[in-house]
C-alpha cells in the first residue's frame, strides 16, 4: 500500500508540473495547445543536454528554455500578430514531436545521468506518511512546491488577482492599470516552462533515456486534465494523481487483465467529456446558484477570455 | 495586384522554411541538397512512386474537404482522426461480413465509412452544441476513444487467425479491395483520387454557390448575430460536423479497404492531423487544397528514402510541413500587419 502510494506520487509528478503550468498560462487567458510536442521535444533535449554534459540538474535547465520558447512563439505570435492560439498551438505540436523525433533519431538506446533519490532525513522516517511523501527526489517535491505555490499565489497574493484578472476580464484589468499583454506573455512563457521541466523529468527521472514514444499522449492528457480539474491548482493536481493512479493500476494489473491495461490509459478522456457535460448541465447549474462555494470547489468554468486576443481600443 | 502583394510573403516565408530545413539536414550532418532531392525522387521518382503518392494524396484530399466544411462553419475538428479511424472501422467491419462481388462490396464500404465517420463527428456536434463542451476538447477525447475502439477490435474480436497481432486484422478478402488500373507496370489508384479530387471540389462548390454554404459561413463568422437573423445556428454547425466527419470516414474506408487492405491500429495515418496543416496553409479556401496537399503529401512519401537512403528520421517530412505552415501563418500576418498600418489599407482579407 505504503508502495503503491509512492509509486503513484513519483509517477504523476512531471504531470504535476505540466498541468500546474498549463493552469497559470491559461487562468492568464492564453491557452498553449502544444503541450503534446512540448514535452516531447523537452524530454529529448533535456536527455541529450545531460547526457553530454553529463549532469541531470543541466538537462533540466535546457528543457525548461525548450518549453519557454515554444510558449513565447505562441504568446507573441498571438499578442503581436493576432494569430489564432489554438492554430499556432496545433502547428507547434506536431512540429516540435517532429523534430524531437528527426533530432533524437540518434540518441535512442543510449542512459544519461539520473536525478538522485533524496529522501529527506527526519521526516521519511515517519510511518506511512514518511514512505509515501517524503522519500522521493527533487522532481518529486518540486511538484508538491508547483501546487503548493500556484494554489498560494492563485488564491492569497495580490499578483494571482490580477493573473485572474486578465483571464476573466482583461478589459477591467487594464482600466485598473494592469499590463494585460505583458503578464500574459511572461505567464505563458513561465507555463512552458514548467511543461519542459516536466519533459526533462520523464528522459531524465521517470524513465532513464530517450525514444519517441517516450511522452506519447501525455501532453494530450495534460491539457484534459487541466479541464477535468477546471482551472483550479487542487483539483487539477487531483486529477494528475488520479491519472498516475490510472498509469499505476494497469501496470500493476497487465498480467492479470491484458485487456483493461489497454483500456485504462484512454480513461481520462470520456472522463475529460462526462466533467465537462456535467459543468455545463442545467442542473449543476441550478445547484451551483444555491450553493455558490461548492460550485467553485466541485466544477470550474474556462477563464472567460481564454483564447482571445486583449486589444486596447 | 493584390496577388502579388499576398504571393510575396508566402515564398518568402516558403524560403526561409526551406532554409530552415536546409540548416537542420546540416546539424544532423546530412548533405541537405541530396536530402531535398530524395524528396522529390522518393514521391515522382518512378511510376511506382508517383502511384504511391496518388494513393496517400485521396485519403488527406478527403480528410481536408471536410475540415474545409467544419472551419467555415468557425469549427476545429481535432476529432477528424477519429472519424477516419471509425469511417476505417465501419468499413472493415463490411468488408468483412458482406459477401458478394466487387461492385457491392465497394459502394457498401464507401457508404459505410461515411457513416460511421458521420455519426463519430455528430457525437462531437451535440456534445458543443447541446452539452456545451468545446469541440476541440470533444473531438480529441473522441479521437482517443476511437484509437482504443481500434486497437480492442485488432487484438480483440477481429485478431489475426493464430495469434492476436497488433500489425492488424487478416487481410480482407481480394474483392473488398479497392480495384486499381493497371498501367506502366503498376497499380493506379482511380477510384480513391477520383474520391478525393470530388470531394474537393463539392466542397468548393458548397461553400462557393449554395445558400447552404453562405449561410454556414455566417453561422462561421458570427454565430450570435446569425442565429438573430434567423438562422438555426446549431443545425448548421452539427450539418458542417456531419458533412466533415462523412469525408474523413471515406478517407479511412480508402485507408483500410485500398492502401492497408486491413485495419490497423494506427489506420488514420495522421492524414487528420496532417489535414489541418493542408487547410490551415490554404487559409481555408477549398481552391488550394488540392496542390498543397499534394506537395504535403509528396514530403510524407518522399520523406521515407531519407530512412532508407541516408539514415535519418522519416521525421523530417513532418518537421518541414510544419515549419512551412508556421513561417507562411507568421509571414502572412506580418505582411498584413504592416499593410494594415499604411492608410489605404483595406481591414478583412
Amino acid at each position: 500500500m505504503e508502495a503503491t502510494l509512492n509509486s503513484i506520487i513519483a509517477a504523476a509528478a512531471p504531470l504535476v508540473i505540466a498541468t500546474m503550468g498549463e493552469t497559470i498560462t491559461e487562468k492568464s487567458g492564453v491557452v498553449n495547445l502544444s503541450l503534446e510536442g512540448s514535452l516531447r521535444l523537452s524530454a529529448m533535449t533535456g536527455f541529450v543536454v545531460a547526457f553530454w554534459v553529463g549532469h541531470a540538474l543541466v538537462g533540466f535547465a535546457a528543457a525548461a528554455v525548450i518549453g519557454a520558447l515554444i510558449a513565447a512563439i505562441i504568446a507573441s505570435t498571438s499578442i503581436k500578430l493576432k494569430l489564432n492560439q489554438i492554430a499556432v498551438g496545433f502547428v507547434l505540436t506536431l512540429l516540435a514531436a517532429d523534430l524531437a523525433s528527426f533530432l533524437g533519431d540518434s540518441f535512442v538506446g543510449e542512459r544519461g545521468p539520473r536525478v538522485p533519490a533524496l529522501p529527506i532525513p527526519v521526516l521519511s522516517d515517519i510511518p506511512f506518511v514518511g514512505k509515501v511523501l517524503f522519500d522521493h527526489d527533487l522532481v518529486v517535491y518540486g511538484s508538491f512546491l508547483a501546487i503548493g505555490v500556484t494554489w498560494w499565489v492563485f488564491y492569497r497574493t495580490r499578483a494571482g488577482l490580477n493573473l485572474q484578472g486578465v483571464g476573466e476580464r482583461p478589459e477591467g484589468a487594464f482600466a485598473r492599470g494592469v499590463k494585460v499583454n505583458t503578464l500574459r506573455f511572461w505567464y505563458t512563457v513561465l507555463g512552458g516552462a514548467m511543461v519542459g521541466i516536466a519533459g526533462a523529468a520523464y528522459s531524465l527521472d521517470v524513465k532513464l533515456g530517450w525514444r519517441e514514444t517516450l511522452t506519447l499522449n501525455l501532453g494530450w492528457i495534460a491539457l484534459a486534465i487541466v479541464i477535468f480539474g477546471g482551472w483550479h491548482p487542487l483539483r487539477v493536481a487531483f486529477g494528475a494523481y488520479l491519472f498516475g493512479a490510472l498509469q499505476v493500476l494497469a501496470f500493476q494489473l497487465q498480467d492479470v487483465f491484458p485487456g483493461l491495461a489497454q483500456v485504462l490509459p484512454v480513461a481520462p478522456f470520456p472522463l475529460m467529456i462526462l466533467a465537462l457535460v456535467f459543468v455545463y448541465s442545467s442542473g449543476f447549474r441550478k445547484f451551483g446558484d444555491q450553493f455558490p462555494r461548492l460550485r467553485g470547489l466541485l466544477g470550474g468554468a474556462a477563464p472567460a477570455a481564454m483564447g482571445t486576443v486583449f486589444e486596447r481600443e | 495586384m493584390r496577388s502579388l502583394r499576398t504571393a510575396t510573403p508566402t515564398l518568402l516565408s516558403l524560403a526561409a522554411a526551406f532554409a530552415f530545413g536546409i540548416v537542420l539536414l546540416l546539424l544532423a550532418g546530412a548533405p541537405p541538397f541530396e536530402a531535398l532531392w530524395l524528396l522529390v525522387e522518393g514521391s515522382f521518382g518512378s511510376a511506382s512512386k508517383i502511384s504511391a503518392t496518388l494513393l496517400a494524396w485521396s485519403p488527406l484530399l478527403l480528410a481536408s474537404a471536410g475540415l474545409v466544411i467544419t472551419f467555415a462553419a468557425g469549427l476545429w475538428n481535432i476529432g477528424v482522426e477519429g472519424q477516419i479511424i471509425v469511417g476505417a472501422i465501419a468499413a472493415t467491419w463490411v468488408a468483412r461480413s458482406l459477401p458478394g462481388p466487387l461492385w457491392v462490396i465497394l459502394p457498401a464500404t464507401i457508404v459505410a465509412g461515411a457513416i460511421g465517420g458521420l455519426l463519430w463527428a455528430l457525437i462531437v456536434g451535440v456534445l458543443k452544441t447541446y452539452g456545451g463542451v468545446h469541440e476541440i476538447f470533444g473531438g480529441l477525447g473522441l479521437d482517443f476513444v476511437a484509437a482504443g475502439l481500434a486497437v480492442y477490435l485488432v487484438l480483440g474480436p477481429w485478431q489475426r487467425t493464430g495469434v492476436a497481432s497488433t500489425s492488424g486484422t487478416d487481410i480482407f478478402r481480394e474483392e473488398a479491395w479497392m480495384p486499381e488500373l493497371e498501367a506502366l507496370g503498376t497499380g493506379w489508384p482511380v477510384v480513391p483520387v477520383v474520391l478525393g479530387l470530388a470531394s474537393v471540389f463539392i466542397v468548393w462548390l458548397l461553400l462557393r454557390g449554395t445558400r447552404f454554404g453562405l449561410r454556414l459561413k455566417a453561422v462561421g463568422r458570427n454565430p450570435q448575430s446569425s442565429f438573430l437573423l434567423g438562422i438555426p445556428t446549431n443545425s448548421y454547425m452539427l450539418g458542417a460536423f456531419a458533412i466533415g466527419g462523412a469525408l474523413a470516414g471515406i478517407a479511412g474506408t480508402v485507408q483500410a479497404t485500398g492502401f492497408h487492405h486491413k485495419l490497423v491500429p494506427a489506420v488514420s495515418g495522421g492524414y487528420g492531423f496532417l489535414g489541418i496543416l493542408v487547410v490551415l496553409l490554404a487559409s481555408f479556401s477549398a481552391a488550394w487544397i488540392a496542390p498543397i496537399a499534394l506537395f504535403f503529401v509528396a514530403i510524407s512519401v518522399g520523406s521515407t528514402q531519407l530512412d532508407l537512403r541516408l539514415g535519418l528520421d522519416s521525421a523530417f517530412g513532418g518537421v518541414l510541413q510544419g515549419v512551412i505552415v508556421l513561417f507562411v501563418m507568421i509571414g502572412g500576418a506580418w505582411s498584413a500587419r504592416r499593410v494594415s498600418a499604411s492608410p489605404t489599407a483595406a481591414g478583412e482579407p
